[in-house]
């Protein structure tokens, strides 16, 4: 892999940038391999690339139905923060927020961390009695956190509709200084790039179509469009599609999938710098570096697999646009999205063995599994090799769901989470 | 300055009506029904804009919704609408645009020194560099060059509108054959409705016609968005839709294929035959297809200096030859535009024809590389499409419930995507994002060889047009450079809105208060008069009612120690109010209810828990049986809604059992009346029944009159004081508030807030659900355990509680706060544990006026077994100290409930 | 915007109505063990196919029902009172 700097964009523009390698092979399937992943989106390429950068378990291999990164990798809001409230969260996902800090530096491929803040609004004075005990839950797990007042607010971000009669009037606001965004596919190509580059073949457009476990119920390998794959381990990370993939193998999991919209309007000149949302109007949005107002909001109110999205959903989320930002009524959407996210009862993750010996579970990250995937992918990485939860993940695994231990954090949610 | 308006012709324009417009600050001349784009060729401007990137000096493409570089901010008074294709705009007297992305100005923009770095602003080279030291260095750079247009800084004062629409049929698209179909389809019997983007159709028997209106796409069932002049969004609802949406033009990259002169062949024939505008005196058509044959033939019959025509081809129909030809059109068979030439504008063009390489002057050039079917709108139906080798392009195929293609037949076309030989950093493929066939080649080499790969890559197709020029050609160049076969590349996935919307018009009717009407109190006006000040808590509620400058920590205090000392009033109408009603009511609530509702004589009334099946509280309240077989429940305001609907799931899906619910919440107002003199105050009115605690104890209910209206009483108390609850038809909500307020004048009633009642509710450890608990709180949390030890049989949440985590020793319960300065606990402070971490916070706190200090509730890990342990707590830098306690802080014995 | 057809009202938007879950899940006896009452509150099919689902008619008549919806092109299978068996 040849690396990427200033130096070398240079010496291309004068060697007419024929020197560029691919970012990653397209090699055919071997016939087996000591690990499989199935889901070639951020956190299947990230856990490759830290089984392969740490574990070194022998021949890996990232499967995917379709192209790299095309999941929910690539079509969310591309929001990282760790804003969350229940001690078990706010490690991990700030452990995930830090790891994205330095991750350009570390897979050499600029993912833009832009920690440009996110607000999240308070619309009543309960609201900002809520915040406070957010905030000090986050101070107190040693995560940055502020209550701004409404003037402090205004101030920072003077777009957001500042009418003291408005419909929803600001009261206050959390903030999250080092929250931000990050470019969504460069964290699946700056993954896919170096975990390839460490010997992990990543099988693109290619489909799981089945398990096969030996007789002792243990896996094998699985069955794919191009043939059948042995594998010792598997790990399955394909989000929305986690149900049907653990159908295939013979499972039942406490998720349900829905569709998550997003939009962007045309690019226009900066004028939003921060994050901003709200729980109570139920939106959120974000300037891109290329000048779209990048939109979300709830998911659709029914399970769907149709990466479509409901019309009446689009209506709520760009009138609460409107609602945050009067100005941006003129705005025009250029494009609707949306991706299927799986969610648990309790909006937390599930990263644990499966019922299937040698098979291992990443599913559940709802709408909120971008924002931890550098975590995600370290701690699964950490479980297929060493057959045991990672020290941050131990509180998100299957037995809660019979024990009734939920780390529900819809108290914590901004929107989605 | 080329362009010009030829003296006849023009099926749009009226010679009669001259219409004065700005554009860049300069005045021109245009006539009535022409196109700001159409205006402006006519006026002879040809540099309209800059592109996105390279800042590349561009002009008028096309003539309809796939321009891509004629994009302006358009600006209506005080309000300013960024990146508006001028094809898209109406001429209007006194219009004034802007052109976009450039600075100082569009002739001279500095930032067009990226065009000369433009071997280094490759595809995705954002994502190669500005690692060191870190991104946020270069970022802000980055974002100012980038964006189109500005936001305008005004509210928009457009004033959009919504309507819902059914029909039998809907077609869109009004050319020949969408008009043959609603034609035919009227004829038939068939409600049916016609749109179009464009204006001027012609009328038709039976036919509804939306002109102007883009339909944005097709949803779920046949659903479909559209939008009229940007103002009106039809919500239509169609049993069947036919796509007569036509065809649309695609270009060829060479060299310098995006001077201003270049446009589509297709949008030159449009310019010279509705407008009379030619886009210049001596032009060149390159093209590949016999329609663009037909625009330079046309072009040149309305006296336009057409040159040559420069066709892929070796042979083209003789009809064809020979009707160019007698216009003196020079034909070049077998020949390919390589380069164009010019500075800021075609002057001329290389052409490479079979006998070698000549140089043609001109200052216009048609292009026409194939036809594309319209088909964003059947693809976003679920469409599917295959790709035709004829003509080159991706066609509808296979089938789609409700919905039929109508397009056209495809047009033969030579395969043609790229001129070889010229500088592929300049042969554009997405002119407004400036990719190139050497970005499209770059990304191929670096194996982002998915089209969505390539998409995002290089960021093709991603500009305001959506990519209708250039996703169809971009995936065809990537095949050609991986050697795969035509056609097994497709376009990317087209998604909504077929054209751009304002997030205005998609949400027009949830503009401002529609977006969440708020719920006003019966006796709204009754509370403005007393001076109360409102916030919304689900209701416009009185927070207080302040007096002589009060704020409202100040006027609530007082209240709340008016309530303790005299009599208070308060408006609790949003508290729920739900007749559950049936031989089997009784039984039906024991499996509601955490508590034994069956156990309650007809006239009294308990407190009870509701829980979600996972053991959580979901809310608490109070309910009174009214008969044997009738019970009236009174869950929180903020709950109503859903126990209503949770009642309803219950009885219809898992218990169906001889019970009628009905909610009657918004049908009755609730007049409480809290205080030592309560009592005095109904007496004073009236009352068709005692009120003695003997005959009337507490946690009971009466109906009958008071002042003469018919009422229900329920004896129950949010303040530990004697409190009488009085519900009364909502209609009749300002007399008896003015009625109360008479009679208790001599003795000094006063109305009380939502801030008051916090202060009372807390002195005496009342819970708020939501507040008092979260998403993890049990009833054994909050000191129900023992109620349910009682309890036999099973009810909603109770298998829940025998968990593993229900049992936990370190589960969080609530308690008293009582800071040991006196002073305030925040609400939302944690209290500190011996680790450092949170073992738990303060749920609500007041000052408490009667006791002379605050008060406050909280879940506190183990709380229940700490009691008079001093623990810090913390929130947001500062501590406090504080004992843990019991809830009830003020009348524990609950003497006062009686007085 | 689907258009689900009311048992009682029939065909109206899908903003009329709310969707309940997953359709004929059996709530375990008191006496059930932990994996019971688990499988009924968390576990859930939730195919990329045809789904048995219960969705009532919020804003109007308020009646619950099943359907059978494909959640992949959401098109409605079936729909049929409560109380009645998969069909």
């Amino acid at each position: 892999m040849s690396r990427y700097s200033a130096f070398a964009l240079l010496r291309n523009w004068l060697g007419g940038n024929t020197d560029w390698d691919p970012v990653w092979r397209s090699p055919e399937p071997a016939s087996s391999y000591d690990v499989i992943i199935i889901g070639a989106g951020g956190h299947g390429l990230a856990t490759a690339y830290h089984l392969a950068k740490h574990y070194r378990p022998g021949r890996i291999a990232v499967i995917d139905k379709g192209w790299l990164g095309g999941g929910n990798t690539g079509r969310n809001t591309t929001i990282v923060r760790s804003d969350y409230f229940y001690k078990e969260s706010a490690d991990f996902y700030d452990h995930s927020l830090r790891l994205y800090a330095s991750l350009s530096q570390e897979l050499n491929f600029n993912i833009m961390y832009s920690a440009r803040g996110i607000l999240n609004l308070a619309h009543s004075r309960h609201e900002v009695d809520f915040q406070r005990r957010i905030v000090n839950a986050m101070q107190l797990n040693g995560i940055d956190a502020e209550l701004l007042g409404r003037e402090e607010v205004l101030k920072f971000c003077p777009v957001l509709n500042g009418d003291p009669n408005a419909r929803f009037p600001i009261y206050g606001a959390m903030r999250q200084k080092r929250g931000g965004t990050v470019r969504h596919d460069a964290v699946a190509w700056g993954y896919a790039r170096a975990a390839d580059a460490l010997g992990v073949d990543i099988l693109q457009n290619t489909e799981v179509t089945g398990f096969r476990r030996d007789i002792s119920g243990g896996v094998q390998g699985v069955e794919t469009s191009k043939g059948f794959i042995g594998a010792t381990k598997v790990g399955i990370a394909t989000a929305g599609h986690s149900s049907v993939v653990a159908q295939m193998a013979g499972f039942r999991l406490p998720v349900a999938s829905y569709g998550l919209q997003a939009f962007v309007s045309e690019p226009v000149k900066p004028v939003l710098h921060t994050v901003i949302g709200s729980a109570v109007i139920g939106s959120y949005c974000s300037q891109s570096d290329k000048g779209g107002i990048v939109c979300g909001g709830g998911i659709d109110p029914y399970p769907s697999f149709a990466q479509r999205g409901s019309a009446a959903t689009m209506e709520k989320v760009l009138a609460g646009i409107v609602q945050l930002v009067p100005t941006f009524s003129s705005l025009r959407l250029l494009r609707q999205w949306a991706g299927i996210v799986d969610y648990t009862a309790d909006s937390s993750p599930i990263i644990d063995r499966s019922p299937v010996p040698g098979i291992y579970l990443n599913v559940g990250w709802g709408g909120g599994g971008f924002k931890a995937i550098p975590a995600g992918g370290e701690a699964f990485a950490h479980l297929i090799a060493k057959d045991e939860p990672h020290p941050l993940t131990t509180a998100f695994g299957l037995q809660r769901f019979r024990d009734g231990a939920l780390i529900d954090e819809a108290a914590a949610a901004g929107i989605e989470h | 300055m080329t362009g010009y308006r030829l003296s006849h012709g023009g099926g749009r324009i009226d010679r009669g009506q001259s219409i004065d417009f700005s554009f860049n600050g300069k005045r021109y001349a245009g006539l009535a029904g022409d196109t700001l784009a159409s205006a402006l060729l006519a006026n002879g401007v040809q540099l309209v804009g800059r592109s996105f990137k390279l800042h590349r000096p561009r002009g008028i493409v096309g003539a309809g919704c796939e321009e891509t570089n004629a994009l302006v901010q358009l600006e209506h008074g005080i309000s300013s609408i960024p990146n508006v294709q001028a094809t898209m705009i109406a001429l209007e007297e006194g219009l004034v645009a802007r052109s976009i992305n450039a600075w100082p100005s569009l002739t001279w923009d500095i930032a067009g020194v990226n065009d000369r770095l433009r071997g280094l602003f490759s595809a995705g080279f954002y994502y190669k560099t500005f690692m060191w030291p870190d991104w946020h260095w270069f970022e802000w750079l980055i974002r100012r060059a980038a964006g189109l247009g500005k936001v305008p800084v005004v509210p928009d004062p457009q004033r959009y509108e919504a309507r819902h629409v059914e029909c039998d049929l809907l077609v869109i698209g009004g050319g020949r054959r969408g008009l043959a179909a609603a034609a035919q389809a009227a004829r038939d019997g068939k409600s049916v409705l016609l749109v179009d983007l464009d204006q001027g159709l012609p009328s038709l028997e039976g036919v509804r016609t939306f002109e102007k209106t883009a339909a944005l796409g097709i949803w779920d069932h046949g659903f479909v968005l559209a939008a009229s002049e940007g103002r009106v969004i039809h919500r239509i609802r169609a049993e069947q839709i036919i796509l007569a949406t036509g065809k649309q033009e695609r270009g060829i990259a060479f060299a310098n294929n995006d001077l201003p002169g270049i446009m589509l062949a297709g949008a030159i024939g449009r310019y010279v035959a509705d407008y009379a505008v030619a886009p210049g005196r001596s032009g060149i058509f390159f093209v590949n297809n016999d329609l663009g044959w037909r625009s330079a033939i046309e072009a040149a019959q309305c006296g336009v200096g057409v040159r040559a025509i420069v066709d892929a081809r070796p042979q083209v129909l003789p009809e064809l030859a020979h009707r160019a030809r007698a216009h003196g059109i020079d034909l070049f068979f077998s020949s390919l535009v390589r380069s164009a030439h010019g500075r800021g504008r075609v002057t001329g063009v290389t052409i490479e024809k079979p006998d070698g390489l000549s140089r043609l002057a001109c200052d216009f050039v048609g292009v026409s590389g194939g036809w594309n079917p319209a088909s964003q709108l059947w693809t976003m139906a679920g469409g599917q499409t295959k790709f035709n080798e004829r003509s080159q392009s991706f066609q509808p195929d296979g089938l789609v419930a409700n919905v039929e293609w109508a397009g056209p037949e495809p047009i033969e076309a030579e395969p043609i995507w790229t001129v070889h030989g010229g500088d592929e950093k300049t042969m554009f493929v997405d002119f407004q994002t400036d990719v190139t066939v050497a970005d499209i080649k770059l990304a191929a080499r670096e194996n982002y060889r998915s089209v969505e790969h390539l998409k995002r890559y290089t960021v093709l197709g991603m500009g305001v047009d959506q990519g209708k020029l250039s996703s169809v050609p971009g995936a065809m160049i990537l095949a050609e450079t991986i050697g795969a076969e035509p056609g097994t590349l497709s376009a990317s996935k087209v998604r909504p809105p077929f054209v751009p919307t304002a997030f205005g018009l998609i949400g027009a009717d949830l503009r401002g208060e529609r977006f969440r009407p708020r719920r006003y109190l019966p006796a709204h006006e009754w509370h403005v008069r007393e001076g109360a000040v409102f916030e919304d808590f689900g209701w416009e509620r009185p927070a207080a009612y302040p007096v002589g400058g009060e704020d409202i920590q100040a006027a609530a205090e007082r209240e709340a120690a008016a309530v303790r000392s005299g009599v208070g009033l308060f408006d609790g109408s949003p508290l729920g109010k739900i007749l559950v009603a049936g031989p089997e009511a009784a039984a039906f609530l024991d499996r509601v209810y955490v508590g034994t509702p069956s156990t309650l004589k007809p006239g009294r009334i308990r407190y009870g828990l509701v829980l979600n099946e996972n053991g959580t509280i979901l809310d608490d309240g109070v309910y009174a049986r009214l008969q044997d077989g009738s019970f009236l429940l009174s869950p929180s305001s903020a709950f109503a809604d859903r126990m209503v609907r949770l009642l309803e799931d219950l009885l219809q899906c898992e218990w169906p059992m001889d019970v009628v619910v009905q909610d009657v919440t918004e049908q009755y107002a609730v007049w409480t009346v809290a205080g030592p003199n309560a009592r005095n105050v109904l007496e004073a009115l009236q009352p068709s029944f005692v009120l003695s605690s003997e005959r009337f104890p507490h946690l009971s209910v009466r109906e009958g009159q008071l002042d003469g209206s018919e009422v229900r009483i329920q004896r129950v108390s949010f303040s530990g004081e004697l409190s009488y609850e009085i519900q009364v038809p909502a209609g009749q909500a300002v007399q008896m508030g003015d009625a109360l307020m008479a009679a208790g004048k001599p003795y000094g009633l006063v109305p009380y807030g939502i801030e008051a009642l916090e202060i009372l509710r807390i002195e005496k450890g009342y819970i708020h659900v939501g507040t008092d608990t979260d998403s993890e709180t049990q009833p054994g949390d909050i000191g129900f355990g023992g109620a349910i030890a009682k309890k036999q049989s099973d009810f909603l949440g109770r298998r829940a509680l025998t968990r593993r985590s229900s049992l936990s020793p370190n589960r969080k319960q609530l308690v008293g706060l009582t800071s040991l300065c006196g002073g305030i606990l925040p609400v939302g402070g944690h209290v500190r544990a011996p680790s450092g971490q949170s073992g738990g916070f303060v749920t609500s706190s007041q000052f408490s006026p009667v006791l002379g200090r605050g008060v406050a509730l909280g879940l506190v890990e183990q709380g229940q077994r700490r009691l008079g342990e001093i623990v810090e707590i913390v929130s947001l830098g500062k501590r406090w100290q504080a004992r843990i306690s019991e809830t009830v802080a003020y009348d524990r014995e609950g003497g006062r409930l009686d007085t | 915007m689907m258009r689900i057809a009311c048992p009682n009202c029939g065909l109206r938007d899908e903003r009329e109505y709310a969707y309940g879950g997953e359709a004929h899940l059996d709530r375990p006896e008191l006496d059930c063990d932990d994996q019971a009452w688990e499988e009924y509150l968390f576990l859930r099919a939730n195919p990329k196919g045809e789904h048995a689902e219960r969705w009532v008619h919020v804003h109007g008549c308020g009646v619950w029902f099943n359907l059978i919806r494909h959640t992949e092109t959401h098109e409605v299978v079936a729909v049929y009172v409560m109380g009645v068996a998969r069909p």
